[in-house]
């Protein structure tokens, strides 16, 4: 059954309010024993595979994005099947509530919650300010690990299209609506091909999908993790990028997780209905054989070869 | 590759993984994550002196320093890591490291096959992308190793 819809004048002030709690509504709900009787189901997903054993928001279960999410041979997520049994596993049936918190502003939570949203589970929310923030506050840790009954979670087809793009998306996408590229600065430019104190995950080209607009992804993030309020949010993707209401978006990265922090942001923060998340990013694109590619902090144009 | 190529200590950090499931695997990289030693004093001042592990998924840190030995050439190497509580994997392989390198020969641990993070048998579990992290920190304290023993032979 779905829970309340926490209230609040920043969440209200959001396209959806209902995608969001904030950390104080959720320690009242486990007080309240809303996660121990499995009304609320709270789901910890890290960029550190081993930081939920550190300890964790008590009652909440743990999604590695990579090994829960990922197909461990297809460069793809999982399918329906594997999902229905993870989330079952984890005390999910398709009518609950989803809390997702995580590291790094949410980052990894938003990348767990985009795939939740593949699969359409209705409703999936995400904890405002993440992990830091809670711990920040010095609210309730533990290493317990629960072990839930058992959800009933049925075997749903995914559904990409409406909030996945493909390379070949993209590439129909040039010139008709806009890109934005959440990868830091030196990224955009072509300068490196991978995250400043990342891993090289190998991309044969540096640049950027020509049109595209170069926010950031860190940006839709105040200093205490949470998300930055409406009017701020304007500022940065109506003022700065140029988005208009109604834009058909796709928003990238370097593996298609930072832009999905993005695409939450857009989507529900904004309102943004069709917004795509291009998860095969610049390790595609870099990687990908005549494609177009502008260097630089222009964001450049398509080129006439590739306009249909 | 077998753990009779490894150092001692090494080779039964090695065993003690590979007797276990691959959940107690992961609980024993946390241990590891939990045993890494401090920096002593001297280094934590002076970030300048630690070199960043930059394929590690989280800021990595670390240096050698080898025991000046009269009586005789092998001179013993000492480890010092510093990596964030916040990255306790990137802390566990510093951890394993640690526990099975330091303290001995230049020689020996140049003679630790560069492989050889992939027989703790996490690399499903930690996946290949973060198990790269640990093949790096191997890496770099063999390089530096090495240019040490060559300015100190």
């Amino acid at each position: 059954m779905p829970y309340p819809v926490e209230q609040n004048e920043k969440f209200a002030a959001y396209a959806h309010p209902e995608r969001l709690v904030s950390t104080e509504w959720l320690a009242a709900a486990i007080e309240g024993g809303a996660v121990a009787d499995g009304g609320l189901i709270v789901v910890e997903s890290d960029e550190d595979v081993l930081l939920y054993e550190t300890g964790h928001i008590p009652g909440a279960v743990k999604i590695d994005w990579h090994t829960d999410l990922n197909d461990d041979v297809a460069r793809d997520y999982v399918d329906g099947a594997a999902f229905a049994e993870l989330a079952a596993s984890k005390g999910i049936s398709r009518d609950s509530t989803v809390v997702i918190y995580g590291d790094k502003s949410n980052w990894w939570a938003a990348y767990a919650l985009w795939v939740f949203t593949l699969f359409g589970h209705k409703d999936v929310r995400l904890l405002d300010g993440g992990r830091d923030k809670w711990i920040a506050e010095g609210r309730e840790l533990t290493r317990d690990r629960p072990a839930p009954a058992a959800g009933n979670y049925p075997v749903v087809e995914r559904d990409d299209a409406p909030i996945r793009a493909f390379k070949d998306d993209v590439l129909a996408h040039l010139g008709t609506g806009p890109l934005i590229d959440v990868r830091s600065p030196e990224e955009y430019t072509g300068q490196r091909t991978h995250m400043p104190a990342y891993p090289e995950e190998g991309a044969l080209r540096g640049g950027h999908i020509p049109t595209a607009a170069s926010i950031p992804w860190a940006r839709a993030a105040a200093e205490d993790g949470t998300f930055r309020n409406r009017e701020e949010l304007e500022a940065i993707y109506l003022g700065e990028a140029g988005l208009a209401k109604g834009d058909d978006v796709v928003a990238y990265c370097r593996i298609g997780e930072r832009s999905s922090h993005t695409w939450f942001a857009l989507k529900y923060l904004l309102g943004f209905e069709t917004v795509r998340n291009y998860d095969g990013s610049w390790t595609e694109w870099g990687n990908a054989v005549r494609v177009p590619i502008v260097k630089g902090v222009e964001r450049g144009s398509v080129p006439v070869s590739v306009r249909a | 590759m077998t753990t009779q190529a490894l150092p001692t200590a090494l080779a039964a950090i090695v065993d003690d993984f590979q007797a276990l499931s691959e959940p107690e695997r992961l609980q024993l990289l946390l241990e590891f994550s939990e045993g890494l030693p401090e920096l002593p004093e001297r280094l934590k001042d002076h970030p300048e002196l630690l070199e960043q592990v930059v394929e590690c998924q989280s800021p990595l840190f670390l240096t050698i320093e080898t025991e000046k030995d009269d009586a005789g050439p092998a001179g013993v190497v000492h480890l010092y890591f510093k990596a964030p509580a916040e990255a306790p994997t990137t802390r566990g392989f510093a951890g394993v490291l640690h526990e099975g390198l330091d303290g001995l020969s230049a020689g020996e641990i140049l003679s630790v096959p560069d492989d050889m993070p992939e027989l703790l048998g996490l690399t499903r579990a930690i996946t290949p992308l973060r198990m790269r992290g640990m093949t790096a920190m191997l890496g770099r304290i063999k390089r530096k190793v090495a240019v040490a023993s060559r300015a100190n032979g």
